[in-house]
């Protein structure tokens, strides 16, 4: 242990504890904007410096490491001076219309500014732009960057794609595109990541509300939303919705309110995939000469195109089926359409999910027809919604908590985990099961697939005599390390969950932004969803048999073929 | 009434001065990493705010220059503009009345003759592709990347054995390196911005000598392959200790007595002690070396056999053939070269020079280390010889302080015409002319004749040092691409063209420092594991400490002592003293820990394998 003194008060802490750390565990806090622990230690920002005794400089409290006897200041004069002058030189590189910023009121260089009680500029402001492709889902805004640094680190040390770099020396030093590349050339899995992860407004998804604003206004259109399982754990928090009250069924009403017709639920096409998916898997796994395993999950377009950018040669080992989100879309314009009486044209299919990456699945070739059109027409982020429902000063507070609407809303409680790290995997487990079995299994029988993992984590279970190997993994650095320890025969697995994200869709590129990472809390959410609900099997969703009876006869047939299974390599990556 | 005023220094005269002297040791301490274009801008805004003002290309033109080029670091600039800055470059360069203008002028010429593409580069994409990737600077001008702030920090902690496990990561002479490397990595050194370059070598020495013997590293599990090591020098014994780590048997084919290349047969024992030598060659055949001594690879079917028998081959022969002057009686007794000299001492058979008068010929480091080796040897008078003047010199400064202060004449600007010998064929002089210094050659002054008359300096010894050359006929008739004499491999240690056949250090790059030649071994290690199927990785499984946080303030830098010359000039005992236990705390906490502090937390702080 070493003894130091911080603002007068004498603490002991383990050797090695940072100064911020030594600070925070005994309740005193420093401020900080570059740091993010483990990922981002680099001192940068020089927001969070400290007064040492006996030094003239001071130093950051975020990479110094305490010495035995050390008299700490945190708040001195000196430094607060410090702070407030290094946090007007950020600003003068700062474009802050924070009124027109996607980060407005959820912005830590706006709350520092705020904390700091800054009044006027003192600098004279520099401020670059540098060109982006606006279409692309992700945006970066040069304007807006501090250079904190945290993007690069998060897509390097977490996502292990390295699409960001420091470009430039000296004075023109910031962030942008390895190599200078296209973003789109830059294997980007869009994620989402970097803007979950960056403290102001330079990072965000492509702002797609004023398309839905239009379509919404067309009063020919059938207008229909989906909503993902992981937005219903996080749409709340940002509104000041406690979980107990920030229901699907409130959220339903807001998506009325907003002029959707019908609001259904993408955990009607989870279950549905996990009968495809399962099916697909079982079919390969009864033929394993003619297959190569293990089979990887498909329903996260960010692991997609991490795949195909970084594992080409392993894109066959993909599910064929279909994303939750694409069967969605694409049930909505065929079975649905017809149950209506309606022109699948004249529908508008959209989708609530907390993701990025589903912007640009959404968009590619394959997915849609001519007869249909898109299967999903517009995709927003669980921020975008939620934007929507302050712009529509929709009180939250009084919503009804009315069911969604009928067909397409039915959902099991293995579908509402597939918002989460092993869920997928666990969902496909109970319904495998039981269709190898004949009989179900214990519901909870396999929970140690649950939670996130570093590295990754595996399982080994017993379907009536054949041992099923599977393995899951979260966020893309851990998903390399899973494929390689696979390509190298070190690991072998059957069955592969992955999901781009760290804790899967519950940590999603799309959720609420907080200075913390909320997906543990968020799934945990999703997992009392399904140990509350009535139905926990896939297999036994009403909706999804009454699909299959009425439409597509069975799993993997004629027409799922056509409606709910892909080609992953029949898109361009652009 | 007074007329005439003393001249004083005013403050802010004073405060100028210091500034331009803090910016000399800042660029000094020059960054690799910088944008070149940025740095031009500075430099002209610099030699802008030194126009006095009076003529108009200075006055106006270096601001309209500093503006051009911030455009094309700013992305407005089109191609033309690069045209334009050379345009008006030329015009203030030809037209500046003084020098504050036309030399200024000329810079911005050199740059933008000299990075053409940046600029190119700028314009096209608009935005500058530089990177600060190489944020440690003694570290990146380490030929061998030595973790120099690692093992700094673990001398600091009082952990010299860890330290020397640090080095022995990259570099596994570092015995031998405490004692003579000519520490590239301290004239880039950041400290200069605050005082002085932290005494490197000095650390390095004190780790080795406090830790005494630290045993290798375990090999890795055998691999079964076998590599021919042509050369016992730094360069082959580097790679063969690296290859044995990875599990590969090497054996090092040596045509010399002894191992140690030009450690032993170049550098004397008073500089580098054969016992300390030896600390750093025992420890790389504790890994399972094989060595054949006093056999050479003499011819092209030798070198088939080789490339046949083994997997690989690694040629590092050195530069061990004398170069010759080209004088009128060179063959005459008593002419030797400096290869000569030295590999006898190597063998351990001390030359004899008591009544003799000694001439060396040259002005590089084994010029100097033939003229202390010559007064050791007991002779009456030693004289170097030098066409250019003692500041031109290659030798490293204090190797020139040294020979002068244990009694060695050095004669600047005089130039050898022909050697005298006697009907005997023994030598009796060397004839010079004097010579004056003059415009420059290849950025270098060069000497010019003052067209006097010779005159003779009587010598009994006359060494030639004047560089070396390489013994490589063989390899050229074995069909190895050649440069000259050099060996042709690229920067991967590989020769184009030959599978399985790598080359490095002296040979191949021409004679240049024991660190380059190690380093080259270093890559020709990991290169030829690559090569054979394998990726063996090289780490110290040493953590290095955290940087600790506190002022850095100017301290003086520890240099280290040497014994008196009147002690060291009669024998061949090693002469520097290593730091003390204080002077070593000292010194390594004045290290600023790049690593660490500035962007080396952020990224490239540190390699922790290869």
């Amino acid at each position: 242990m070493v003894n130091v003194t911080i603002n007068g008060k004498n603490i002991s802490v383990k050797e090695g504890t940072t100064i911020l750390d030594a600070a925070l565990q005994n309740g005193i806090l420093i401020p900080t904007l570059c740091f993010l622990k483990d990922i981002n230690e680099i001192g940068a920002c020089r927001i969070c410096v400290v007064e040492i005794e006996g030094m003239e400089r001071l130093a950051a409290a975020c990479n110094n490491t305490v010495e035995e006897g050390m008299v700490i200041y945190t708040n001195s004069p000196k430094v607060m001076a410090a702070r407030k002058s290094t946090l007007e030189l950020i600003l003068s590189e700062h474009d802050y219309s924070c009124a027109t910023c996607a980060r407005c009121g959820n912005c830590q260089l706006q709350s520092l500014a705020e904390e700091f009680g800054l009044s006027t500029d003192v600098y004279k402001k520099k401020i670059r732009k540098i060109k982006w492709n606006r279409e692309f889902p992700l945006i970066r805004d040069n304007e807006k960057c501090i250079k904190c640094m945290r993007c690069i680190q998060i897509c390097d040390k977490v996502q292990s794609l390295g699409v960001w770099d420091v470009c430039g020396t000296g004075a023109r030093t910031t962030v942008d595109v390895k190599g200078g590349l296209e973003i789109y050339k830059a294997d980007c899995s869009l994620c989402g990541q970097c803007i979950t992860h960056c403290p102001v407004g330079a990072l965000h998804e492509r702002d797609d509300k004023n398309t839905l604003y239009k379509a919404l206004a067309d009063k020919d259109k059938v207008k229909i939303v989906q909503v993902a399982p992981a937005v219903r754990a996080a749409w709340g928090e940002e509104l000041g919705l406690a979980p107990e009250k920030a229901t699907i069924g409130r959220m339903g009403e807001a998506l009325r309110q907003l002029g959707f017709d019908y609001v259904f639920d993408t955990n009607f096409s989870a279950d549905l995939t996990i009968m495809e998916e399962g099916s697909e898997f079982l079919k390969r796994f009864s033929d394993r000469e003619n297959n190569t395993f293990p089979m990887f999950t498909s329903c996260c377009p960010g692991w997609v195109r991490f795949m195909r950018t970084q594992y080409p040669e392993l894109v066959p080992q993909l599910s064929t089926a279909k994303s939750p989100q694409q069967m969605f879309g694409a049930v909505v314009k065929s079975f649905f359409a017809e149950k209506i009486g309606k022109d699948p044209k004249d529908i508008v299919s959209v989708s609530i999910m907390p993701c990025v990456a589903k912007k640009a699945e959404a968009a590619y070739e394959n997915m849609g027809s001519d007869e249909r059109g898109r299967d999903v027409d517009i995709v927003l982020t669980t921020r975008e919604l939620v934007k929507m429902i302050k712009a529509a000063s929709i009180n939250v507070y009084t919503l009804e908590d009315k069911p969604l609407d009928d067909p397409l809303s039915d959902g099991t409680g293995a579908a509402v985990i597939f918002g989460t790290t092993g869920g997928v995997m666990e969902a496909a487990l109970r319904s495998a099961y039981f269709l190898a079995t004949g009989a179900n299994p214990d519901p909870d029988a396999f929970r140690v697939v649950r939670g996130y993992h570093k590295g990754w984590n595996e399982a080994e279970f017993d379907f009536g005599g054949a041992k099923v190997r599977c393995a899951i993994a979260s966020g893309l650095n851990n998903t390399r390390s899973l494929i390689e320890a696979i390509k190298s025969g070190e690991a072998e697995y059957d069955f592969v969950e992955i999901m781009a994200c760290p804790g899967g869709c519950a940590g999603g590129g799309g959720q609420p932004i907080h200075p913390y990472d909320s997906f543990e809390y968020r799934g945990e959410l999703l997992h009392k969803l399904d140990s509350d609900s009535k139905l926990r099997f896939s297999h036994e969703n009403p909706s999804v048999q009454k699909l299959y009876s009425e439409y597509l006869s069975a799993p993997l047939g004629e027409k799922s073929h056509h409606l709910l299974h892909t080609d992953h390599e029949g898109w361009k990556i652009k | 009434m007074a007329r005439q005023k003393i001249q004083t220094v005013s403050k802010v005269e004073a405060t100028v001065d210091r500034l331009y002297e803090e910016l000399g040791s800042r660029v000094n301490a020059v960054s690799t990493n910088s944008c070149p274009i940025d740095v031009a801008l500075g430099f002209v805004r610099l030699c802008h705010s030194q126009s006095c003002g009076k003529c108009t290309p200075c006055r106006v033109g270096l601001g309209q220059l500093a503006t051009l080029i911030e455009s094309v670091l700013d992305g407005e600039a089109e191609m033309s503009t690069i045209d334009l800055i050379e345009k008006t470059a030329e015009s203030v360069y030809l037209t500046a009345d003084c020098a504050i203008g036309y030399e200024a002028a000329n810079m911005v010429l050199v740059s933008v003759r000299g990075f053409r593409e940046d600029f190119e580069q700028h314009i096209k994409s608009g935005k500058c592709m530089c990177q600060f990737d190489r944020p440690v600077p003694c570290v990146t001008r380490c030929p061998a990347n030595v973790d120099i702030p690692g093992y700094i920090a673990l001398a600091a902690a009082g952990r010299p054995e860890d330290a020397v496990r640090q080095i022995r990561k990259d570099n596994p002479f570092p015995v031998a390196c405490g004692l003579i490397c000519e520490h590239p990595c301290e004239n880039y050194c950041r400290r200069q911005m605050i005082d002085d370059p932290v005494n490197i070598r000095g650390i390095k020495r004190y780790v080795c000598d406090k830790a005494g013997e630290v045993p290798a590293p375990e090999c890795m599990p055998s691999t079964g392959k076998r590599i021919a090591i042509i050369g016992g020098g730094p360069s082959g014994l580097t790679c063969a200790y690296y290859l044995q780590l990875m599990g590969h048997q090497t054996t090092v084919f040596e045509e010399k007595k002894h191992l140690g290349g030009m450690l032993r047969y170049g550098i004397p024992n008073y500089r580098l002690p054969r016992e300390r030598l030896q600390s750093d060659i025992d420890c790389i055949l504790s890994t399972g070396v094989e060595v054949k001594l006093n056999t050479r690879i003499d011819s092209p079917d030798e070198l088939k056999k080789l490339k046949e028998d083994y997997d690989a081959l690694y040629i590092a022969i050195g530069a061990h053939k004398d170069k010759k002057i080209g004088l009128e009686n060179e063959d005459a007794e008593g002419v030797i070269s400096a290869v000569e000299m030295l590999k006898a001492i190597g063998d351990g058979e001390y030359p004899d020079y008591k009544g003799k008068k000694v001439v060396v010929i040259g002005g590089g480091n084994v010029a100097m280390d033939c003229t202390r080796t010559a007064v050791r040897a007991g002779a009456d008078k030693v004289s170097v010889v030098y066409r250019r003047r003692i500041a031109d010199m290659t030798a490293l400064e204090e190797e020139i302080f040294g020979a002068q202060a244990e009694g060695a004449e050095i004669l600047e600007l005089v130039a050898p015409t022909r050697i005298e010998k006697d009907e005997n064929g023994k030598l009796r002089g060397l004839w010079v002319n004097r010579q004056m210094i003059g415009e420059f050659k290849r950025s270098r002054p060069a000497p010019k004749d003052l067209g006097e008359n010779e005159t003779l300096i009587e010598c009994d010894i006359l060494v030639v040092a004047v560089g070396q050359a390489i013994d490589s006929d063989r390899f050229a008739e074995y069909g190895l691409p050649m440069k000259w004499d050099q060996i042709d491999a690229d920067g991967f240690a590989m020769i184009v063209g030959m599978d399985g056949v790598f080359s490095g250090g002296d040979c191949a790059t021409g004679p240049a420092t024991v660190i380059k030649a190690i380093a080259a071994g270093k890559a020709a290690a990991a290169n030829i594991d690559e090569y054979l199927g394998f990726n063996h990785i090289i780490e110290s499984g040493v953590d290095v400490p955290k940087a600790r946080v506190y002022d850095r303030q100017p301290c003086g830098r520890v240099n280290m002592r040497e014994k008196e010359a009147g002690e060291r000039n009669n024998n061949f005992d090693p002469f520097e003293y290593g730091m003390s236990d204080k002077e070593a705390m000292q010194e390594a906490n004045r290290c600023l820990r790049c690593d660490h502090f500035g962007y080396g937390c952020f990224r490239g702080g540190r390699t922790h394998k290869w």
